[in-house]
């Protein structure tokens, strides 16, 4: 990695005061499970490192209203292992859970997780955001593409690494983006963005910006289900989160979106439609799956993954509905 | 003639018992020095520029902005303009320097220029790898055009698995020091006594100059036999240096990149049986890589090898992929899947359990009465003839499957000298020039010493790893555990004898007469007639007895320390998620064939990870080509995927210890139990989904895109 100077602010005030105004100038540091690894590959070169691990208002999970307030730096662990978040937020405790290496989840922070870089093995190895040759080519849909989106137009087809979007996105959670001038909440659903170009970026944070905090409302009941290759720590291929509002009985509103198919966390407002106003079983479960990637649009190798975020979405359903998956 | 075989089974006190690996302790608590850990007074650090194209001629290299760097001590060009570089990854240069952040800077500063050459990285498809491929000779026996013909079933079946890599915990690399007309070398090895020489003979030094030490060797599986270019570009790193000690490992991406895979195989497979299920024909096409070498045919059809008719095409595949090495039993794996594959879908064509088609065929193997002994038990073990049920009679999502495969395997002892040192306090020196690379050969040695002498394991120092004792073979084929002990075994016999000459007179008895036994020495059965070993040995006064054994290999079979031969079923139970595709182990039988155990436990413990090798390489394991860059997509541990603890199942080890096995003498088996079950794996997942998945890894969207073919043809 390229030498870099490393600041220990012990507030918020001060880590905002030795952030860039461009990317490449300061990198946040929190667990380091990510940009360390990036610094090593030569993909991140800050000039700086601005530790924020010291920051106090950072961390806590707290009621808020009628939700919570997780801090950015609370660890995957103190998440999953939060009595609230696992009464209230059982989608986002499961996908905490299913980071399933001890290691991460004691190093990793929530507010890492979302704003991790993509996992798409071309980035990894130096061909870009946007993974493409030289001459601007895409390698994705030309090479190797397995892993890679099934929705979206391009041209970022990575998918966005983060365990916790979906569930956010599907609870509709705010994240409170701060910079030196002031200070913006912006919901979860705008946080996630699919690139144009190289030099953007897959989330909305900006150089000058510390994401605090996650401020989550009340929700409905929600669940999370992952399809994993391996039991043992490994990306989930696909993941589906659903926050369904229910009364007597009856979905009252639903909100279904899937993980890793896309750049961004993926809406299924098809999905959704079907759920609302009726009871759900296993039947209502499968054609909501269904109804959610009957726009996919996979690549040369990823077909699978269409399956595989179906039912994903069916049983995410079923979990939150207390049926059996 | 001293009398050197082993005791007999039932009179042994130390082999054959259990014992927990002496060297457990240290590595499970971190205190095991490990070459990789070494950090030698004024050391530097080394590190390659590898090449970032697969095909690619090196036009001209510009390594003056590195030599000025601040640190950088020495800088070496390896492919000088004109080399042509035939994959990703190949060294181009290499620089040492007093730390390795600037070694590494100073990589990053030399210049390049490349005419970068077409590549073909891919075989998985003969049709597209044009003048890359290179057939071998057709091979015939008998008429298969005939027995195809007269066939009651013929099944054919396309079958392939992909390049893996090694996957070293410890990547390659050394410690390397030249000074003067001495090379120091701390390599990470499986070859402690001839690391030395083959380095010496690249210096132009006599093998004599070049002293090597290792204590811990973090997993080779085959990969880890010569001095390599760590080796030989490390010392003259260092020789340039002033004789600095130079550290020189390759990180993660490079290890799997250059540093060894296991060679793919693919094949089409046709069988031909009669009614009865007696096989008939056999023909394949296979091809297979290794990288620019291509590679060879894996031994098919295997352990079948009498089938009364067959054909056999071959061809090799050379791609601009880092080159193989030997991987725990080298091609047996590939062998053993693509022939136990076809077996099961000529069963499935028959309507015919495989454990009986198996069970019926076993006469075209070399040694059928013991694989019909070990199908037996392994049905026992997996309750098989009660949870078997057709290809595709299961129903629902989840389905589970039966599979099972077979491997075979030498395994005799290699060459291997010890020195055995009686010290007149009693205590025992064993020095050899082997290495212990995780199999538990310390401890196996010190048992087979402490046995020899009638003592406890705590009596006897075993001293491993330098080149310095008495040479013992590279730990490759499964040949250490039969060598080692051989040669230790002779050692402390011919010290013994000595021991007793002296002792002799004192107690008026024939040296020929007394035994070690107990921690005595004494006349034969006459408990009342002896010395302590304490005792026995103040009798040495200021001597000490020092003698060596040696196990030849020309002799060996005779002498009946050691032999070969290890055959072994594994049977696998899987269960497939229909919807994601995902296959998960339930439980694993292996039932492994073996001579004389030493340890009982050390030996399991072999079969135990072969087992998890197997699950990962049948699940998870592949190497990724980018046919577009020419470069390995998952050089990590995050893409290349191996199998954690919740996805090995219960894995249920048979070792086949019995006095009739015992007789003859010790046989290796690090690798015959590395072999069935990937075979294994594949077959019970095809029971389970009514449908072959033509290639492993059995990942989900080939597990998916095999189901949904079987749709559409039904």
């Amino acid at each position: 990695m390229q030498n870099f100077e490393f600041a220990n602010p012990a507030t918020l005030n001060e880590a905002l005061g030795l952030l860039g105004s461009q990317w490449g100038e300061a990198d946040v540091l929190a667990g380091g499970t990510d940009l360390l690894s990036l610094m090593k590959e030569y993909l991140h070169s800050p000039k700086r490192v601005v530790n924020i691990k010291n920051i106090k208002e950072l961390g806590g999970i707290a009621k808020s209203g009628t939700g919570l307030r997780i801090g950015a730096t609370v660890t995957l662990d103190e998440l999953a292992s939060n009595a609230l978040v696992r009464q209230m937020y059982p989608s986002l405790a499961q996908a905490a859970l299913e980071v399933s290496s001890p290691q991460l989840r004691n190093m990793g922070t929530v507010g890492g997780d979302l704003c991790q870089r993509p996992r798409c093995w071309y980035f990894r190895r130096g061909n870009g955001l946007l993974g493409q040759d030289e001459n601007g080519k895409s390698l994705v849909t030309t090479g190797e593409n397995k892993y890679h989106a099934i929705f979206g137009s391009g041209p970022a087809l990575f998918v966005s690494a983060s365990s916790f979007g979906p569930a956010l996105v599907a609870l509709g959670a705010k994240v409170t983006l701060v910079s030196a001038s002031g200070k913006r909440d912006v919901p979860m659903s705008e946080f996630f963005v699919s690139p144009k170009s190289n030099g953007e970026r897959e989330i909305a944070l900006k150089p000058n910006e510390i994401l605090t905090q996650i401020m989550i409302p009340a929700a409905g009941t929600n669940a999370t289900y992952e399809v994993r290759h391996r039991e043992a720590v490994d990306w989930p291929l696909t993941s589906a989160s659903v926050n369904l509002t229910m009364a007597g009985g009856v979905v009252k509103s639903a909100v279904v979106v899937m993980g890793h198919v896309a750049a961004t966390p993926w809406r299924a407002s098809q999905a959704e439609q079907m759920l609302t106003g009726k009871k759900i079983d296993a039947a209502l479960a499968e054609r909501a799956g269904e109804a959610a990637v009957a726009n996919a649009t996979p690549l040369s190798e990823n077909g699978y993954k269409v399956q595989l975020a179906k039912v994903a979405v069916k049983r995410a359903i079923l979990k939150a509905a207390g049926l059996t998956v | 003639m001293p009398e050197y075989s082993w005791p007999p089974m039932n009179k042994r006190a130390v082999m054959g018992k259990p014992f927990d690996r002496l060297d457990g302790p240290v590595k499970a608590s971190g205190r095991a020095k490990y070459s990789s850990d070494l950090n030698k007074p004024g050391q530097l650090f080394g590190m390659f520029l590898h090449s970032p194209h697969a095909h690619a001629k090196v036009k001209s290299i510009d390594i003056s902005a590195a030599k000025a760097m601040e640190g950088v001590t020495a800088i070496r060009v390896i492919a000088e303009p004109g080399a042509e570089l035939q994959w990703a990854g190949q060294e181009v240069a290499v620089v040492s320097a007093v730390r390795e952040e600037i070694a590494n800077d100073a990589i990053r500063a030399i210049k390049v220029e490349y005419e970068v050459l077409p590549h073909v990285v891919r075989e998985e498809l003969l049709a597209k790898v044009g003048s890359r491929a290179k057939a071998a000779g057709e091979q015939v026996t008998g008429d298969p055009d005939k027995a195809f013909k007269d066939a009651d079933a013929v099944s054919e079946g396309e079958y392939g698995c992909p390049v893996i890599t090694h996957c070293c915990l410890e990547p390659h690399g050394n410690v390397v020091q030249w000074q003067g007309d001495t090379i120091n070398l701390w390599p990470s090895t499986q070859a402690v006594s001839t690391i030395g020489g083959d380095l010496a003979k690249q210096m132009q030094l006599p093998a004599t100059n070049v002293k090597v030490q290792m204590d811990h060797v973090g997993g080779g599986f085959g990969s880890k036999f010569p001095s390599d270019k760590w080796g030989s570009e490390g010392a003259h790193l260092s020789k340039a240096s002033g004789g600095r000690p130079v550290k020189i490992y390759l990180d993660r991406a490079n290890e799997l990149t250059i540093a060894g895979t296991r060679p793919s195989a693919y094949a089409k497979i046709k069988m031909g049986a009669s009614k009865d299920g007696t096989i008939t024909a056999w023909q394949s096409e296979s091809w297979a890589s290794g990288g620019l070498g291509g590679g060879g045919m894996p031994p098919i059809p295997y352990v079948f090898t009498k089938i009364a008719n067959f054909r056999l095409n071959h061809t090799a595949v050379s791609l601009n992929a880092g080159p193989a090495r030997a991987w725990r039993a080298p091609n047996h794996p590939q062998a053993s899947f693509l022939t136990c594959s076809a077996l099961e879908d000529l069963s499935a064509k028959l309507k015919m359990d495989p454990w009986d088609l198996f069970h019926k065929n076993m006469d075209m193997s070399p040694r059928p009465e013991v694989y019909r002994k070990q199908l037996v038990k392994a049905a026992e073990l997996m309750d098989w003839k009660k949870k078997w049920h057709p290809r595709g009679s299961e129903t629902g999502n989840i389905r589970r499957g039966l599979g099972l495969g077979m491997a075979t395997w030498g395994g005799a002892g290699h060459a291997s000298k010890c020195k055995v040192t009686i010290n007149p306090d009693g205590s025992i020196e064993v020095e050899i020039g082997s290495q212990d690379i995780g199999t538990g050969t310390r401890t196996c040695i010190t048992q087979v010493a402490a046995e020899t002498f009638g003592l406890p394991m705590s009596a006897v120092k075993v001293k491993l790893g330098d080149n310095a004792f008495p040479a013992s073979g590279p730990s490759g084929g499964s040949t250490t555990i039969g060598g080692v002990s051989s040669s230790t075994r002779k050692a402390a016999v011919n010290a013994l004898e000595k021991l007793f000459e002296r002792v002799a007179p004192g107690l008026n008895v024939a040296a020929d007469q007394l035994e070690a036994v107990d921690n005595k020495i004494q006349q034969k059965g006459n408990p009342a007639k002896g010395l302590t070993w304490k005792q026995a040995c103040q009798k040495l006064g200021v001597d000490k007895i020092s003698e060596l054994g040696e196990n030849d290999q020309r002799a060996a079979a005779k002498e009946g320390l050691n032999t070969s031969g290890a055959a072994g079923i594994q049977m696998a139970e899987v269960e497939v998620d229909i919807e994601t595709g995902i296959v998960r182990m339930r439980k694993m039988v292996a039932v492994q064939d073996c001579g004389l155990v030493v340890n009982p436990k050390t030996a399991s413990s072999q079969v135990y990870g072969a087992c998890i090798m197997s699950i990962c390489s049948a699940l998870m394991e592949e190497r990724v080509m980018d046919r577009m860059t020419g470069k390995v997509l998952n050089p990590d541990m995050e893409f290349y995927k191996l199998a954690g603890i919740g996805d090995i199942g219960e894995i249920v080890v048979h070792m086949d210890i019995t006095p009739e096995n015992d007789k003859r003498g010790i046989i290796g088996l690090g690798e015959p139990c590395a072999i069935g079950g990937l075979a294994a794996i594949a077959n019970a997942t095809a029971n389970a989904l009514g449908v072959r998945v033509p290639m492993v890894p059995l990942t989900p969207d080939r597990v998916l895109a095999a189901l949904s073919m079987n749709r559409r043809n039904a």
